[in-house]
């Protein structure tokens, strides 16, 4: 009788010593709450599957007053912002590889005499394919009803064909895997690299090399320029492994360059690794590491465009992700891989990446200290 | 070369929050000499230590190390300096020859030096039957020659060893001692960490550390000479009793028994200490032999820190 007593004694002991270690530990003991609030307010925000001010670009060929209605409808329906006035068709195109924007309209220069015969759609929307959502979101805008403040439609209402003609670019058939592919090559690089050196120096902290370390010649940057080394290599072989598997078992075809893209991507690599040695310089333990490396991986999930278009999402979760090094990536990795893109082209977004690691390095050089105080 | 103390310190301090783990700490280590650090753990022999090698901030006071002022000069003083921390600090998932390769390379030693060095360490540290294995699977004694010859590899004017034979069996310890003499015969400089009194015995100077204070400094042999207690040794069929009436006189400051021994300080100022315990042990009824003996070590460890205690009641 007296033997369950004693154990639930035991079991008492153990989980009262669990809650000390955890007021102890002032980050973990932090998580506890700050998890669940940062992480139901980012996906409060994030989480927004009805999309909204897609940036988009018009090119008019016809001039027509027509034309303009339909535009303002398009817009009245707060799906597209036009943010760009095209000259071409070609023009328009090359913003969408680029970019620049989501969703184009193109008005042919007969775009009232077609309008008027009700045979064929009278415009195009050329949507970036590459996402399923804004292809969706694009669709709200082909199946807009016929414009009711011109007459002669309404006659020709019961054999008119839509006003848009919808074109998905860079994934005609609309399969999930385009588009899964190519971002998920973002994310598992981010997980895998920014681990690998979150416990980079704190681990050496924890076993006790450090001590050693920091009383040889060994300079700072030197030691971290040494950390992230070997592991840009890995990330290389990384990407390299998925973008293998996306083009052989998946299908997944990559319309850019790939020294294009392999260019690009050493940005990127470098700026997870140095996101992941910043944190190793702040954390005290191994564990901690991983649970700051946790932290800033839910909101790359999630605010970078992986799982909801960035365009989606309102300004205060955009510009954090503009902050992420995820979100460039991922621009870069869809522009090469779906869109064809150029360096040119995605040059912007690599610059924010080296920007990002040459201000994490910066700080993880000062936050290191060749000192124990 | 210079005849210039290798360490000078003045006023050396170090707090950590509200609590003083060195206190006003004045040193003068002599070149090519072995100074050793003696104190119990907690005494601030690895913070004074830290201190030196610019690892920590003094909260007060100044050291100079090799005329390099620290902590401000500590990245010159790197190559000069060897150090051998308390805790194994190799990479244990390395071997023998790995771990040092990786500090020629961090010493920048030309490879021709690297491996005439390195095969020189095995053999004279008895490392050439372990230098394919793992730092994580040898013994205590194993990695402890390997630090030294990490520590040694870049051939520094200055060592700083911290407690490097507290995972160490007698032999070895004895071995390591002998290595410590050739390297200062070689010109090095040693200050040596530990809280064993044979070790601190083989040192040419001693500094006693006790609560974050210097309590007492010199050669060995000059503080046994010259300790500041009569030392008395009480033979006796029952020393529970004998030690039981000594430590009620107060002209008797400590007493340990050493089998059917026991080991008494006295205060030195009486006139015939002798006597005067044989006349304490008579009145207590009890029977002991009392004879003047040569001091230790321990004994003047145990004078200098009591004296301490007794400074600081007062």
């Amino acid at each position: 009788m007296n033997r369950s007593a004693a154990s639930l004694g035991r079991i008492g002991a153990v989980a009262r010593k669990e809650l000390v270690h955890l007021r102890r530990d002032r980050l973990t003991g932090g998580m506890v709450l700050g998890v669940p609030l940062m992480m139901t307010l980012l996906f409060g925000y994030a989480i927004n599957q009805d999309v909204r001010h897609l940036r988009a670009g018009v090119a008019d060929l016809s001039g027509s007053q027509a034309a303009r209605f339909l535009v303002a409808d398009a817009q009245a329906t707060q799906v597209i912002d036009v943010v760009r006035q095209a000259r071409s068709v070609d023009e328009l195109a090359h913003a969408l590889v680029a970019g620049d924007i989501s969703v184009g309209i193109a008005i042919p220069p007969d775009f009232d005499r077609r309008r008027l015969g009700g045979e064929r759609p009278a415009a195009q929307l050329l949507v970036d394919g590459g996402d399923p959502i804004v292809l969706g979101a694009a669709r709200t805008l082909a199946d807009l009803p016929p414009d009711r403040r011109f007459a002669p439609v309404a006659q020709h209402g019961a054999v008119s064909a839509p006003v848009f003609e919808l074109r998905a670019y860079y994934n005609p058939e609309r399969r999930s895997a385009v588009h899964i592919v190519p971002a998920l090559c973002g994310v598992i690089l981010t997980l895998t690299l920014v681990l690998f050196t979150a416990v980079a120096i704190v681990r050496e902290r924890e076993r006790g090399n450090l001590e050693l370390l920091i009383t040889t010649p060994v300079q700072t940057p030197e030691l971290m320029i040494g950390k992230i080394a070997p592991y840009v290599a890995i990330g290389y072989g990384q990407m390299t492994l998925i973008l293998l598997l996306g083009r052989f078992l998946f299908d997944v075809p990559i319309a850019g360059g790939l020294g294009t893209l392999y260019l690009a991507a050493g940005a990127f690599v470098a700026a997870a690794l140095t996101l992941g040695l910043l944190i190793s310089t702040l954390a005290q333990t191994q564990f901690q590491a991983f649970q700051m490396a946790f932290v800033t991986f839910l909101p790359q999930i999630l605010l970078s465009g992986f799982m909801f278009p960035y365009d989606g999402m309102p300004a205060p979760a955009r510009a954090l992700a503009q902050v992420l090094p995820l979100t460039h990536f991922l621009r870069v990795v869809r522009g090469i891989v779906l869109r064809g893109a150029s360096l040119g082209d995605v040059s912007g977004e690599v610059k924010a990446l080296l920007i990002f690691f040459s201000l994490a390095f910066a700080l993880a050089v000062l936050r290191f200290r060749k000192r124990l105080d | 070369m210079t005849n210039e103390p290798a360490i000078v310190a003045r006023g050396l301090t170090r707090r950590f929050g509200r609590n003083v783990a060195v206190d006003h700490v004045d040193l003068e280590v002599p070149r090519r000499a072995i100074f050793g650090f003696l104190g119990p753990n907690g005494s601030g022999k690895s913070t004074t230590i830290r201190m030196l090698c610019g690892l920590l901030t003094p909260s007060a006071g100044e050291a100079t190390v090799l005329g390099l002022e620290m902590p401000r000069d500590a990245e010159k003083l790197r190559r000069k300096l060897g150090y051998m921390t308390q805790r194994f600090s190799l990479y244990e998932d390395l071997t023998t020859l790995e771990n040092l390769q990786f500090l020629a390379s961090i010493y920048s030693l030309p490879r021709a030096t690297a491996r005439a060095r390195i095969g020189r360490l095995l053999d004279e540290f008895h490392l050439r039957e372990i230098a394919d294995q793992r730092a994580g699977t040898m013994s205590g004694g194993q990695r402890q020659r390997l630090a030294l010859a990490g520590a040694t590899l870049h051939e520094p004017e200055l060592l700083f060893l911290d407690e490097p034979t507290s995972a160490v069996d007698p032999q070895s310890r004895r071995d390591f001692w002998e290595t410590l003499y050739s390297l200062v015969e070689r010109g090095t400089t040693i200050l040596v960490s530990t809280h064993f009194m044979d070790e601190a015995e083989r040192c040419h100077e001693l500094a006693i550390l006790d609560r974050g204070r210097v309590v007492a400094a010199g050669a060995p042999e000059k503080l046994m000479r010259e300790i500041d207690a009569a030392v008395l040794e009480i033979e006796g069929a029952e020393p529970r009793a004998a030690r039981a009436a000594l430590e009620r006189n107060p002209a008797v400051r400590s007493v340990a028994q050493l089998g059917t021994r026991l080991h008494a300080l006295v205060d030195p100022q009486l006139a015939d200490p002798v006597q005067s315990v044989a006349d304490a042990l008579r009145a207590a009824r009890v029977e002991g032999h009392v004879a003047l003996a040569r001091a230790s070590l321990e004994d003047v460890f145990v004078a200098a820190t009591r004296h301490a205690q007794a400074g600081q009641d007062a």
